[in-house]
């Protein structure tokens, strides 16, 4: 396949690719009514197309991308699951894509009650008390987690809960997050079995720690077993516990992190509850808080009362709000239809068979692959490369040959703690024959890097590019389109 | 008179003001080097707090004073090109020139030979 | 009743292939591999019901969408920062492609193209309507956007104080207030004129010191008002070293002079008037748009064109040590998600629009929204502020209360009451028109509004 000319060298002057709708009120020129001096005299270039051309261009750029519906996607610790088309159909009802945020409650009730319905079983899922839908995605709820955490402490007069404890093998998310609500971060070392030390815990816990962020499992894929001794060391230190909600599908039904003993935790619909990723969003990151928490959550949060579901501004202690309205709806009727679809056997189902499927990967693959940490693993687990360096091939080679396999690679160089990182998450909706595939695949490309590395060092070749120069990429910004490039 | 950190940079003194940065070892652990946020000049540091952050596509790596001073001088030429550091990263990829406030720091340091040691020997 | 395991539909696994895969990793039973994996034993119990079949599901979500009262082809009057535009069809069946919809972040170039290059696409488009010279690839919203941008110019000038328009959407400056908790940045809000309904110069201008970090004004500003900036933007730059935020509406900018062009350093907005549907307010997408110098210091995810081995040109995420998964704390933002599909519907919406389209569809916009003021007027009621606007206006409604609930049984979705958000302006009306404003919509309002007099 060819490079696809960008939209805009194809645009022709005089083409349209839409008509658009009058009122047929008498034409009034544009300066009548907008002064001279705010109308447009920069030239606006956007490209100038038909329809079909239009739907030429982006049906052959979709044609170039990897996607669940084209083929296997174990990136670890994004829960790469299939996407039902139910959910998209019903997302397009026209009850639910036009309707306008600030229309009046009794006018939306179908909406809300969508909404009061997605918190409540959350609520029964996670074993939390209260929730907020607003956060847009993971990184936006941990945000708003961790906002929630400091004003709980400075409401308690206690202001000098500065820090948070984040494991060394955390997602980038969780200091980025932590860091913007003013905090300081301390990196927590993994204990040799890659999971918490509670040596080092206890070590680093005083009273100017606000949290300790986890995710249970961890990016390793593996179990905190001590975590309810965690939860009281914590707790003992004044400090609270918060749960990143990215591997949720390990446990779903089977376990709820409120039991843990977590007092925040945020979710990734677009994760666990089947919503799609859309190329990297729009995804949502409920915020799920215990009962002490609850008058520090973002307004609005949706109640019931006297028969109609309202939107409850009345939480004087609130954070505020972390967007505009309220939250992405279209998301949440998605991750609804999937909870109502799978029903709590069919939850209980998702964390059990994924559980499975990464299992008999990680069984069969270590056979050919190191495995640092092999452990009975959660849903997902970590390979390394570094075994393949001494025949001059790195994690990324293997990972760019995979996609001539017609796979896409695993996610690499992440958690960072395991050298040359192969991360794999299969998820439940996978079959036995296509891990089969997949793993005979990988076995062969370690066969390769052993006998032909260039094979590896030369992929992929059967893309639509080859491997691109990122280096000239930062080098030599080119960041839009210009005419005068070509 | 030159000298090597464990944190992989290197200062070369002249006088009372020192030429630094990062070694040959560092810069071909990096890859390709596509940025350079240099120090700003007049900056006051004590040895080990960081000077600048040199850029690869894929990490942001600190780059620690060797010794306590300050900055009276800055490599602009990276800013156009910081490849220049992959090229000659312990001669015309320097990246700042400091006055030192405490020259007796230099005495923690390694020796070249020291260094080279310390290198092969992995970390 | 339906299929007591709906669920089997998207878990493929027979008992037999489940009983070899246990044999392959030597157990015998998940309850085992659980316990073996976790320490624990048992199940936790969630009184969720019984899953539903797809007969029954889409069942309940058509009830629940008839629930709502939708406005595709209804009379809508009401925007405040969510606009009800022509959405072509085309649009929607190339977005909702499986290949866009479920593909993850492009962190795969090879395999990603399509993602990059109409991502690439779109920063084109986007910095050509805001008269930038480099967009992201998208952020959440327009509020979490423009917060994005204050935090920036924290980092641009390492200054706290920040003076933003009471003009801006209420929901922004909230979220703005919301996002400077942590770090501690001041916000100061500027009054607006109660007579042009723009922001009081003298108090902005008064207010601005050697402690401001940025201003925020919004153009056109939350009451529809067209707001000054080459005035302000002049002021700002006069006193150097302070950074200019304009909020904006991506579809007003095809007829207006961009804000780039006034001196902004940082434009950001709402994407929804884009090709997105209201959807009830989310998903929609926010824009982020600034200079070249400020690169790298700006949040989200970028693409960049470059060249494969072989010389072929191709697009990869570009500048990604800025972000969380390379700087961790020390990140421009925390940022990872974004509203990808959003912005790639925006760039399809352009493309079949082109330039010409979409300045039809905001002057339409304009001559509706003053041929509706003209009606309102001439039925006795009186326009709030006397500037110069685009397709929003203030008019004074005595009970708008009443006068909403009246509309609402004849199925029109009348204005936003600015009270919800100015106390002082209880009972005044923001009216909305847009291209798809009909006459017969028009005579509909007016008939109850002056039946309300």
């Amino acid at each position: 396949m060819g490079r696809v000319r960008t939209v805009f060298e194809k645009s022709v002057d005089g083409r349209r690719g839409s008509s658009v709708p009058s009122s047929g009120f008498p034409k009034r020129d544009l300066d009548e009514m907008i002064p001279k001096k705010f109308i447009r005299s920069t030239p606006l270039n956007l490209p100038k197309l038909s329809e079909p051309e239009v739907v030429r261009h982006y049906t052959n750029l979709s044609r170039m991308n990897y996607s669940i519906d084209v083929g296997f996607y174990p990136l670890g610790s994004c829960t790469m699951k299939y996407n039902p088309k139910m959910n998209e159909i019903i997302s397009r009802f026209e009850g639910f894509t036009f309707i306008h945020p600030y229309q009046p409650e009794e006018s939306v009730q179908g909406a809300l009650r969508i909404m009061y319905e997605l918190q409540e079983k959350l609520k029964k899922i996670t074993g939390m008390d209260h929730f907020t839908l607003q956060p847009s995605a993971g990184a936006h709820g941990e945000f708003t987690g961790m906002l929630i955490i400091k004003k709980y402490h400075e409401d308690r007069g206690d202001f000098k809960r500065k820090k948070v404890l984040i494991p060394d093998s955390a997602h980038g998310t969780n200091p980025a997050s932590s860091a913007m609500c003013g905090f300081e971060v301390v990196e927590l070392k993994s204990g040799k079995d890659g999971r918490v030390d509670l040596a080092e815990l206890k070590s680093k816990l005083n009273d100017e720690v606000a949290a300790l962020m986890l995710t249970n499992p961890n990016t390793l894929g593996l179990y905190e077993k001590e975590i309810e001794k965690i939860a009281d060391l914590v707790h003992d230190a004044g400090a609270l516990l918060y749960y990143d909600g990215a591997n949720l599908n390990a446990i779903l039904g089977r376990i709820k992190p409120g039991d843990m003993g977590f007092d925040v935790v945020h979710l990734n619909l677009h994760k666990t509850f089947s919503t799609p990723h859309g190329m990297g969003g729009p995804g949502a990151g409920p915020v799920g808080v215990k009962e002490k928490l609850r008058d520090f959550l973002p307004v609005p949060i949706v109640d019931f009362k006297n028969g109609r579901f309202y939107l409850n501004y009345d939480l004087p202690k609130s954070i505020g709000r972390v967007r505009s309205f309220h939250g992405n709806f279209i998301v949440m009727v998605k991750a609804l239809a999937y909870v109502d679809f799978m029903g709590e056997e069919g939850l209980k189902k998702v964390a059990e068979l994924s559980v499975l499927n990464a299992n008999y990967m990680r069984k069969k693959i270590s056979e050919f692959l190191k495995i640092p940490y092999n452990d009975f693993c959660m849903h997902e687990f970590v390979a390394s490369g570094e075994e393949l360096k001494k025949y001059g091939v790195k994690t990324i080679d293997l990972a760019k040959r995979l996609m001539d396999y017609g796979f896409h690679p695993p996610t690499i160089y992440f958690p960072l703690i395991v050298h040359e990182a192969i991360m794999i998450e299969p998820t439940e909706t996978e079959t036995k024959e296509t891990l089969d595939n997949f793993i005979e695949a990988l076995k062969k490309i370690v066969e390769e890097a052993k006998s032909d590395p260039n094979l590896l060092k030369n992929a992929p070749t059967k893309t639509p590019v080859g491997r691109l120069d990122e280096v000239r990429a930062v080098r030599k910004p080119k960041l839009r389109w210009r005419g005068d490039d070509k | 008179m030159k000298r090597y950190t464990r944190t992989h940079e290197w200062i070369e003194v002249d006088g009372k003001v020192g030429r630094v940065g990062i070694t040959n070892y560092a810069q071909d652990q990096l890859g390709d080097i596509v940025f350079v946020e240099l120090p700003e000049i007049g900056k006051e540091l004590r040895k080990g707090e960081v000077l600048c952050t040199v850029e690869s596509v894929k990490s942001a790596s600190d780059v620690y004073a060797p010794v306590s001073g300050k900055v009276v001088e800055v490599n602009v030429d990276l800013d156009s090109q910081p490849e220049k550091i992959n090229k000659d990263a312990e001669g015309e990829g320097w990246i700042a020139k400091m006055e030192l406030s405490n020259p007796s720091e230099l005495d923690e340091l390694m020796t070249e030979e020291e260094y080279e040691k310390f290198c092969s020997q992995g970390e | 009743m339906g299929d007591e395991q709906s669920y089997r539909s998207y878990i493929p696994h027979t008992d037999e292939e489940i009983k070899t895969m246990l044999d392959e990793i030597g157990v015998s039973s998940i309850d085992e591999l659980f316990e073996l994996a976790t320490g624990k034993k048992g199940t936790a119990i969630l009184k969720l019901d019984r899953g539903m079949n797809e007969w029954e599901i889409l069942k309940k979500f058509e009830k629940l969408a008839d629930e709502n009262m939708d406005f595709h082809f209804g009379a809508i009057f009401m925007g405040g920062g969510i606009y009800n535009h022509f959405i072509p069809s085309a649009l929607l069946e190339i977005a909702n492609r499986g290949e866009f919809l479920t593909a993850y972040t492009p962190y795969q170039p090879e395999i990603s193209q399509g993602t990059l290059q109409a991502l690439f696409e779109y920063q084109t488009m986007i910095c050509e309507l805001t008269g930038m010279e480099v967009s992201n690839s998208s952020m959440y919203d327009g509020a979490s956007a423009l917060a994005e941008a204050v935090l920036m110019g924290y980092r641009l000038n390492q200054k706290k104080k920040v003076i933003i328009s009471k003009t801006v959407h209420p929901e922004y400056r909230d979220v703005v207030k919301t996002y400077s908790q942590g770090l501690g940045i001041r916000i100061r809000e500027i009054n607006y004129d109660e007579g042009s309904g723009m922001v009081n110069f003298n108090e902005l201008f008064e207010s601005m010191d050697d402690e401001t970090s940025s201003v925020v004004l919004q153009y056109p500003n939350f009451f529809g008002v067209l707001e000054d900036i080459e005035r302000i933007g002049k002021k700002v730059k006069e006193k150097g070293n302070v950074i200019l935020i304009v909020v904006s509406n991506p579809i007003a900018l095809s007829i207006l002079e961009p804000p780039g062009s006034f001196g902004a350093d940082i434009v950001v907005g709402e994407g929804q008037p884009l090709g997105n549907t209201p959807n009830f307010g989310g998903p929609g997408f926010g824009f982020f748009a600034t200079r070249e110098k400020f690169l790298r210091k700006m949040p989200g995810r970028l693409i960049g064109e470059t060249v494969d081995t072989s010389g072929n040109t191709g697009y990869v995420m570009t500048f990604q040590t800025r972000e969380q998964h390379i700087r961790r704390e020390k990140a421009t933002s925390n940022i990872c998600s974004n509203h990808a599909h959003n912005a790639v519907m925006a760039a399809i919406y352009l493309s079949l629009l082109g330039s010409d389209g979409l300045r039809k569809v905001a002057e339409n916009s304009v001559i509706n929204a003053h041929y509706l003021l003209e009606r309102i007027e001439n039925a006795g009621y009186n326009r709030k502020f006397d500037s110069p606007f685009f397709n929003e206006f203030a008019v004074e409604c005595h009970n708008l209360d009443k006068l909403n609930r009246e509309l609402l049984k004849n199925r029109i979705l009348g204005p936003l009451d600015l009270g919800k958000f100015y106390p002082e302006l209880r009972g005044v009306g923001l009216f909305c028109a847009t291209e798809l404003t009909r006459s017969d919509d028009i005579e509909a309002l007016i008939e109850v509004m002056k039946g309300m007099k």
